[in-house]
């Protein structure tokens, strides 16, 4: 059968061990290292330009004057940046895993029974189109205002519609045919959930918890504002800037700032070990 | 092949099937379907876009529920039939699955037949060696092109030793190259599992070419209008392609096809007139 030639002898298959694990976290890095150049050089510029420039610390204070703040208030009394810090990824992370475990449960039962989605959908949405930060100063009368629960609460709502949103559609947005396929197995709905729908919605899952990580951040740090225990980083900007020591409202924003890129490149990084197949995390596809 | 003393693998009696409700604008998609297939058979289903020949292919599957007449499959009804395991399917895309490597696609049905670990293992190494792809088990579906994947699609749905395999316009995607070297891929599959194959689609040639049996569908309401026996000798190759029988086939399935009132979409019209000119000028 001559005719098969060229379907039986095809190139020399690409290994798939391409691209193993270690490398594509490696490659990945290497990935972002034109972007933290970039930052590197804006930091630089930014020094030289207020230097040149005479600018009192009052408008935009150095970064070198940012960092010396940064360093001299990390175990302070009065501003206490590093316990700040710390207590405030402690409401952020709390309330980004509450909010997201309440927000799979929900999309399974949306996503499992009609009805509930007939019945949640609707509501969710609409409770996702009001501004839930406003609820911030009820949120501490509900839960206590010194309760780093109270925060940890509006962290949780923020970050539940994403991941419920995003899973919802996941485990039902499946191709029609991949489920004809199933039935023609005569698979029951437990093994399409497990051997279909739950891997189909990992990509969602992610995306969502990307977005419920920058969420979870700004919902703790706004909830801090409106008053509560004294060393959080809401607490640290509001204090500092009324005390016009602005060198120290930039130390505890830059400590926010890391401490949301962080919690945004852990997810990015469990994600690529996780669901490697995934075009997001494909560098050769 | 089809003897008349061997017992029909499916017998469809009077099949019709209704979408849409009464009140708001029904489709008849299939009226008055009488079709017998017999074991071991190759049957092609075609017909212009909408004449039903994919919700026929869902009707045989168990897919779709017809609104009157009957199916026997396998001396069953067709849901009993899908119970028990008797259909494979491939479809127009290759539905693999992105977070399984080949093989475990392949694997994918026998686990959920409940198959041991070491029995899966070697079944789909097999099933991919019958495709070709025996070297590319381990890849992810991703790496594969559009050829292959449908490949690995097929090792998928013989895995389990159905008896028999409903294809759904599985070539349309592919480009003319690829799709006659699927054609004899296909064909030498068929011989070497003797199963029974329904293969829908809008290609004359390509429906010839497959075929024991073309069954001509028309449009609106869709129904069978014509069946053209197959009788070119196999093993079929580029000699069949060749033939004056092979051209006199296209040209009866096409006037088949003609007198139902339904047109063919351009793409399969123009690859058979294509085929014709280039036979007739060599």
């Amino acid at each position: 059968m001559s005719l098969l030639e060229g379907v039986a002898s095809p190139v020399t298959p690409p290994s798939p061990e391409a691209a193993p694990r270690a490398g594509r976290v490696g490659s990945a890095l290497r990935g972002y290292l034109p972007a933290v150049l970039v930052a590197l050089a804006g930091l630089v510029l930014w020094e030289v330009l207020i230097r040149s420039l005479g600018l009192t610390s009052f408008i935009l204070p150095a970064p070198s004057a940012i960092w010396t703040a940064l360093v001299d208030n990390w175990s302070d009394d009065r501003f206490p940046l590093a316990d700040s810090a710390r207590n405030t990824i402690v409401e952020a992370v709390g309330g980004f895993l509450i909010g997201t475990t309440a927000g799979v449960v929900v999309a399974f039962l949306s996503a499992r029974w009609s009805t509930a989605r007939a019945l949640l959908l609707p509501l969710a949405i609409a409770a996702n189109a009001i501004p839930i930060i406003a609820f911030a100063p009820l949120f501490n009368t509900w839960f206590g205002l010194l309760n780093p629960l109270s925060k940890m609460m509006m962290a949780a709502v923020l970050s539940f519609f994403p991941v419920m949103a995003n899973v919802t559609r996941g485990l039902s947005g499946v191709e029609p045919s991949a489920l004809e396929l199933m039935r023609s197995y005569a698979a029951t709905e437990g093994e399409v959930l497990r051997k279909v729908r739950i891997p189909n919605s990992l990509p969602f899952f992610f995306t969502a918890l990307k977005l419920a990580s920058t969420l979870s951040l700004i919902g703790a740090i706004v909830a801090e504002y409106f008053g509560g225990q004294g060393s959080v980083l809401g607490r640290m900007i509001v204090q500092s800037a009324s005390a016009l020591r602005f060198d120290i409202t930039w130390a505890a924003v830059s400590l926010a700032a890391v401490a949301g890129i962080a919690f945004y490149l852990v997810i990015a990084l469990v994600e690529r070990v996780a669901i490697p197949w995934h075009s997001s995390s494909r560098i050769d596809g | 092949m089809t003897g008349p003393a061997t017992q029909p693998v499916v017998t469809l009696r009077g099949v019709d099937k209704v979408f849409g409700r009464r009140d708001k604008g029904q489709t008849v998609a299939l009226s008055g379907i009488d079709l017998d297939i017999a074991p071991g058979e190759f049957v092609s289903l075609i017909g212009p876009s909408g004449c039903g020949k994919s919700t026929l292919l869902r009707v045989i599957g168990d897919l779709v529920q017809p609104t009157r007449g009957t199916i026997e499959v396998n001396g069953k009804t067709a849901e009993q039939a899908r119970r028990d395991r008797d259909y494979g399917m491939v479809f127009q895309a290759p539905v693999l699955f992105d977070w399984r490597s080949v093989e475990d696609n392949v694997k994918l049905p026998l686990e959920i037949l409940g198959r041991d670990k070491a029995w899966r293992a070697a079944r789909a190494k097999e099933m991919l060696e019958l495709v070709e792809l025996g070297d590319f088990t381990k890849h992810m579906p991703y790496q594969l092109s559009g050829g292959m994947q449908q490949r690995v699609a097929i090792a998928r749905a013989l895995s389990f030793e159905p008896r028999i395999l409903l294809m759904d316009e599985p070539f349309g995607a592919l480009d003319e190259m690829t799709r006659e070297r699927m054609n004899d891929e296909v064909l030498r599959i068929w011989q070497q599992t003797g199963t029974t194959v329904v293969f829908v689609t809008h290609s004359i040639p390509e429906a010839v070419y497959l075929s024991s049996r073309v069954v001509v569908m028309s449009a609106r309401p869709g129904r069978i209008t014509k069946i053209v026996d197959v009788d070119l000798p196999r093993p079929r190759n580029e000699e069949s392609r060749e033939s004056e029988r092979y051209f006199h086939l296209i040209t009866q399935v096409r006037e088949a096809l003609r007198a139902g009132g339904g047109d063919l979409d351009d793409a399969g019209t123009a690859s058979a007139r294509r085929t014709v000119a280039e036979g007739a000028v060599g």
